[in-house]
């Protein structure tokens, strides 16, 4: 029973070749800062339990879509829709209502809270986030019923990711590849059904990142949505289907990774034309 | 369920000994040091257990307004520094509401003449609405701003109560008053009347005659003391419920990274709303306890220092911590509030002051002729100030030795139920991982 909480999508699988359906699509994007255009008009399409990756080099604005599409950033211009909805400007706890969660680049755990507290955090539909259900001595009984049954939940994904042994420990003592996949579990607890992770992989060490990956292959299977940013080229070539390249703020290219790779520009701005 | 419960309360019962423990040990030594202290000045039995009696006043007090700042400050990372005035709106609104119809004599200004309970719930919903008006447009801002915000929202009310525009006005046809610089006179019966004439009080009255030798006078007093411990044992009750449950694990993730929070789905704006009207209100509920049966306040009882006190008591107990906050309350009282009075006294048993000079470069001026006599003539009469030294030094200290407090060090879980290991048993169904 206890595997079948973290694959509640299953239903949503669908056959290699058929994943047609559009999770996630961004139009003429646009943030600035100041002077600076972070985003500029950026227009890309994910598609739905696939898993795409965004690269681009450093500062081509990858982070600052994510903070656009999750309402961190209110976006100058264009929109964002996600499974039909249009979902341009919306505040960053209505985003995770819509299934769409991410991650952030500097793993972002509460630091003074324990492993376990941190995943029972997010979790949708807590009536004891109600001030008069968690004081009220009837109505408290059910909070503590239902703490118990996430309790378990989260005792479910602590083994998923094979992390039980540091549930006591305080988030903030944690290494930093820890860090990473607290976030991704956490980020799993809201039960979304889109991912945007960024940079999931930085300053994970090897064996950690292969583990990850392979997480991420196997909730990928269960029906989730991935989107990646990486820069490690090589990583998103090997794991992603679809693959979005940003360069200054715009989107450069789009395609399989073999197109990617044999695109002229991508090389040129890129890998700065050493292949 | 029958072996989850009893389970739950071993456990319980275990954290709870560890606490009661705690403060039962620290309580313990303050009443002893000042029985001691009360025998040393050579008091009777009830002038010693008068003292203790006001320091348990002054604790219950200080330990409401501190519990309900750790709720802002300690659990939210909400930064009040407006203390002050939202228990003075509790108190002022109480008195206005209570005081009764005619203004007779000298009695100044008509209230509404509601019972005292009323008057008492209303003194706590205009603190809790005050604090609404103030969270609505601030908890926007900046932290830094906000609590700018919520000191300025205080000197706004003393100022106003203090102004002459509000001594004496009509709202909707009815005569009221805050009474101005003058002060606002509290001339309903005694706010406790409700226990004192019930029938058990008058055994009570007796009781503590024969006890400590107490008249009917000083038996109020201890009663309403009673009263008052009862109401922060509530309040800690409450506070702790908060804390313990999903609620408080939001509030606690605001605290840690409120932009991290809001992108795992919580709308943060409305917890920091809630909880600071809450504890808005309990600060009103306390300004109310704290003076609603002196025969009259003024606005100079909330000035800024009252702030800084409750600051500095949360600060020794450590943010965080209900219990610490209790602890820090009954420390702040007993050593920095009270402590400096009685040392004075006791010194005074031992040395013989003469006349102080009249300023500083009368006290110091001797020193340089090798008299420091007057200069700590000079210093014990300038009580006050020495006070506040003392505090200034005493946060200096903490901030330096010990700035997680006595009990900030301890998190306190944030979940309704003591999260666990799961037994054994559960944990078949592995996904691949080993349980170790
Ligand atoms: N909050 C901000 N204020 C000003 N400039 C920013 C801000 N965030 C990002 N930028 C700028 O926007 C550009 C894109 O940054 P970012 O999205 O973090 O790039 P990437 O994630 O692709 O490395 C950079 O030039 C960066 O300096
Ligand atoms: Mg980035």
């Amino acid at each position: 029973m206890s595997d079948t909480e973290i694959g509640s999508q299953s239903d949503t699988v669908q056959p290699e070749g058929q994943q047609n359906d559009v999770e996630l699509k961004v139009d003429g994007l646009v943030k600035r800062f100041g002077g600076i255009t972070a985003v500029d008009s950026a227009s890309f399409e994910v598609e739905s339990g696939s898993m795409t990756g965004l690269i681009g080099p450093n500062g081509a604005g990858k982070s600052t879509t994510f903070h656009c599409i999750t309402g961190i950033h209110r976006p100058d211009g264009g929109s964002v829709r996600f499974q039909g909805n249009d979902i341009t400007g919306i505040r960053p706890y209505q985003c995770a209502d819509y299934g769409l969660v991410r991650t952030f680049q500097i793993a972002r755990e509460m630091a003074n809270m324990t492993v376990l507290e941190n995943l029972m955090l997010p979790a949708k539909q807590q009536s004891g986030e109600q001030l008069w259900r968690s004081v009220m001595p009837f109505a408290r009984r059910d909070v503590i019923e239902e703490e118990r049954e996430l309790l378990e939940r989260v005792w479910d994904i602590l083994e998923f990711f094979e992390i039980e042994h540091i549930a006591e420990e305080k988030a903030g003592n944690l290494s930093g590849g820890q860090r990473k996949l607290l976030e991704m579990a956490r980020a799993l607890m809201i039960e979304p059904e889109m991912l945007l992770l960024d940079e999931p992989f930085a300053g994970v060490n090897p064996t950690l990142e292969h583990k990850l990956l392979d997480h991420i292959h196997e909730l990928r299977e269960e029906g989730y949505t991935f989107l990646i940013v990486e820069h490690d080229m090589d990583l998103i070539m090997e794991n992603c289907e679809r693959v979005i390249v940003m360069h200054q703020g715009s989107v450069l290219a789009e395609g399989n990774p073999e197109t990617i790779t044999s695109n002229e520009q991508v090389i040129e701005a890129y890998l700065g034309g050493d292949v | 369920m029958s072996t989850n419960a009893t389970d739950t309360r071993v456990r319980l019962e275990t954290l709870w000994e560890h606490d009661a423990v705690k403060i039962l040990a620290i309580f313990g030594v303050i009443y002893l040091t000042y029985a001691l202290i009360g025998l040393a000045l050579g008091y009777s039995l009830d002038g010693i257990v008068n003292t203790l009696r006001r320091m348990t006043y002054l604790i219950a007090v200080y330990g409401m307004v501190t519990l309900a700042l750790n709720l802002h400050w300690g659990y939210t990372g909400i930064f009040n520094i407006g203390i002050a005035g939202f228990m003075a709106v509790g108190l002022y609104v109480t008195m206005m509401l209570a005081k009764p119809t005619d203004p007779a004599g000298a009695a100044q200004y008509a209230g509404l003449g509601l019972p005292m309970p009323v008057a008492i719930v209303g003194g706590v919903v205009a603190a809790g609405l005050a604090g609404l008006i103030v969270a609505i447009p601030a908890l926007r801002l900046r932290a830094d701003y906000f609590a700018i915000t919520t000191i300025a929202f205080a000197e706004i009310v003393r100022l106003g109560i203090t102004s002459g525009a509000l001594q004496e006005f009509s709202l909707f046809g009815i005569e009221l008053g805050t009474g101005g610089g003058r002060g606002l006179i509290g001339n309903y019966g005694d706010p406790m009347n409700v226990i004192f004439e019930l029938e058990v009080f008058s055994s009570f009255v007796d009781l503590t005659n024969s006890l400590f030798g107490f008249g009917p006078r000083q038996a109020r007093a201890l009663a309403y003391s009673m009263v008052l411990v009862i109401v922060l044992t509530g309040i800690y009750w409450l506070i702790q419920r908060t804390s313990r449950s999903p609620f408080g694990r939001v509030l606690k993730a605001i605290r840690e990274d409120e932009e991290a929070a809001q992108s795992l789905g919580k709308n943060t704006n409305h917890f920091k709303i809630k909880v600071f009207v809450l504890g808005c209100a309990l600060m009103g509920l306390a300004g109310i306890l704290w003076r609603f049966r002196r025969t009259g306040v003024t606005p100079e009882a909330f000035r800024p220092h009252v702030t800084f006190y409750i600051w500095i008591a949360l600060i020794i107990g450590g943010a965080g911590s209900n219990t610490g906050s209790v602890l820090g309350s009954g420390l702040f009282v007993a050593i920095l509030f009270e402590g400096p009075q009685y040392f004075r006294r006791l010194v005074e048993q031992v040395i013989t002051f003469g006349d102080a000079p009249n300023t500083f470069a009368g006290s110091v001026a001797p020193i340089l002729s090798g008299n420091t006599a007057p200069f700590v003539r000079y210093t014990f009469e300038e009580f006050q100030t020495l006070q506040f030294v003392l505090m200034g030094v005493a946060l200096v200290f903490l901030m330096h030795r010990r700035p997680e407090g006595l009990l900030g060090h301890r998190e306190e879980t944030a979940a309704a139920i003591p999260l666990i290991r799961r037994s054994n048993d559960d944990s078949t169904a592995g996904r691949g991982g080993d349980s170790s």
